[in-house]
């Protein structure tokens, strides 16, 4: 039975705090205040782990997505939805942190900079992802749906960020300055926090996919139990 | 493989019969395309030289959202009167009602954007009438709905239905958009081939790719 939490999950969850309070006192502590950009550059130690991982996320759905397809085993299914889920909570946090970095350093709150447009774009699709699922009640056809979406939505990213980051080349953008020529000095106690706040993301996106991964194999218990009592 | 093309035709035949007979789709899609020129008209207040800058654009959004009418009763349609059942036994390969839909839907887009270009060479004072452009309506069509095929027999059957396409759609076909908007803005302001030619390359690629990873998936959206 998957009703209680299993060992090294519970391990993950303990590992996972441990690393976040260790990673605040790393981050504002231990790390050096930089010189360009002063305390805002903080933000990069949570910033950038939470975007590039939002991106494994949306990859392992696109694999899930392909090995459904294939086996027609619905805990792949599970996996794809779960990493869904948590890429948009990562990416969410990415593009927030962003913003709030992106103030005080280029003075505005948005650019529509290539990575920044593909990354909406990006984010947009996978909304889409769970709409399209939320509007099915067969679990099959859900399922199905749902690999088919993903893999055509993460194949689109790689065609639609090469256009855009053509067409502003071709034509540069039209706010003046060139923000993605933002410099930053790297210092080796810089290095370090960056390493261990990457760890701990990878250790955090792992426990958290776990967790939604059980989350819905427990549902879809639920509803075979509840369908099995009704028939009955 | 004679049957296979047989069976593509057939079904794109009988779309295109439905069609002629009822004459629903294609007039709706028309009068919908002249209403989006027409608001663009007052949403945008433009002076000669601007009016050239957004034409493309103007156009491409005009196609793109009376695209999106033709996609959704290309399976709405079936879905509705139950036919997709009939096509379903059909003894054929399933990637053959892709086709056949592919090819109703783009025939219907085309005969729009036929009518379209003249109204608004007439209405933007823009030559519209150049074969580059026509090639790079007709690639940017092909892609718009390859992808749109797909995806429409995904929303057909799906609660929300006809909200849902766009909703899948457009984020997918950015590419799309950009390449066949920059390609065409290009050719009306006769700049030099190499730059829209890039364009057309990726209007190529996004095509390519997007119909080969169609067929390749088709048939897990309609098994029942």
């Amino acid at each position: 039975m998957h009703s209680s939490t299993p060992k090294p999950l519970k391990i993950l969850n303990i590992i996972s705090i441990l690393m976040f309070i260790v990673s605040l006192g790393l981050v504002f502590f231990y790390a050096p205040r930089e010189a360009v950009m002063g305390e805002a550059q903080r933000i990069f130690y949570y910033h950038v782990p939470s975007a590039w991982l939002s991106f494994v996320a949306f990859g392992v759905t696109l694999i899930a997505g392909i090995a459904y397809l294939r086996t027609n085993d619905h805990r792949w299914d599970r996996l794809g939805i779960a990493s869904v889920e948590v890429g948009i909570v990562f990416a969410v946090m990415a593009l927030l942190s962003g913003m709030l970095w992106a103030r005080p350093i280029w003075n505005t709150w948005w650019t529509w900079d290539p990575r920044l447009t593909t990354y909406t774009i990006l984010l947009l699709i996978y909304f889409a992802y769970l709409m399209l699922r939320q509007g099915i009640e067969d679990p099959d056809k859900r399922a199905r749906f749902g690999s088919v979406y993903g893999i055509v939505g993460f194949i689109s990213v790689p065609i639609t960020y090469f256009s855009i980051y053509l067409w502003r080349t071709i034509h540069p953008a039209v706010f003046g300055r060139n923000e993605s020529e933002t410099k930053m000095s790297m210092e080796p106690q810089m290095l370090q926090t960056f390493i261990f706040c990457n760890i701990f993301f990878m250790v955090l996106f792992v426990t958290l996919l776990w967790h939604r991964f059980r989350l819905e194999s427990n549902t879809a218990r639920v509803e075979e139990l509840r369908m099995r009592a009704s028939n009955a | 493989m004679k049957s296979y093309l047989q069976a593509i035709l057939a079904i794109a035949r009988k779309d295109l019969a439905a069609e002629i007979r009822s004459r629903e789709l294609v007039s709706a899609m028309l009068v919908f395309s002249l209403l989006v020129v027409l608001i663009f008209n007052f949403a945008l207040d433009l002076d000669k030289s601007a009016r050239e800058n957004v034409a493309a654009g103007v156009l491409w959004v005009t196609f793109t959202f009376a695209g999106t009418l033709g996609l959704n009763r290309t399976f709405a349609a079936e879905k509705d009167r139950g036919s997709l059942d009939g096509l379903l036994l059909a003894p054929v390969d399933r990637t053959a009602i892709y086709f056949g839909k592919l090819i109703s839907t783009l025939v219907f887009m085309l005969l729009v954007e036929a009518v379209v270009l003249p109204v608004f060479t007439v209405l933007y004072g823009i030559s519209l009438f150049n074969i580059s452009l026509f090639g790079v309506i007709l690639l940017g069509t092909f892609g718009y709905g390859g992808v749109g095929t797909l995806l429409a027999c995904m929303a057909a059957q799906t609660r929300t239905r006809d909200v849902m396409l766009p909703i899948l759609l457009f984020p997918v076909t950015v590419p799309v958009m950009l390449g066949a908007v920059r390609a065409s803005t290009g050719i009306l302001a006769n700049a030099e081939w190499g730059e829209i030619l890039t364009w057309i390359n990726i209007l190529v690629v996004y095509d390519v790719i997007f119909v080969a990873v169609a067929v390749m998936v088709f048939d897990y959206l309609i098994e029942e």
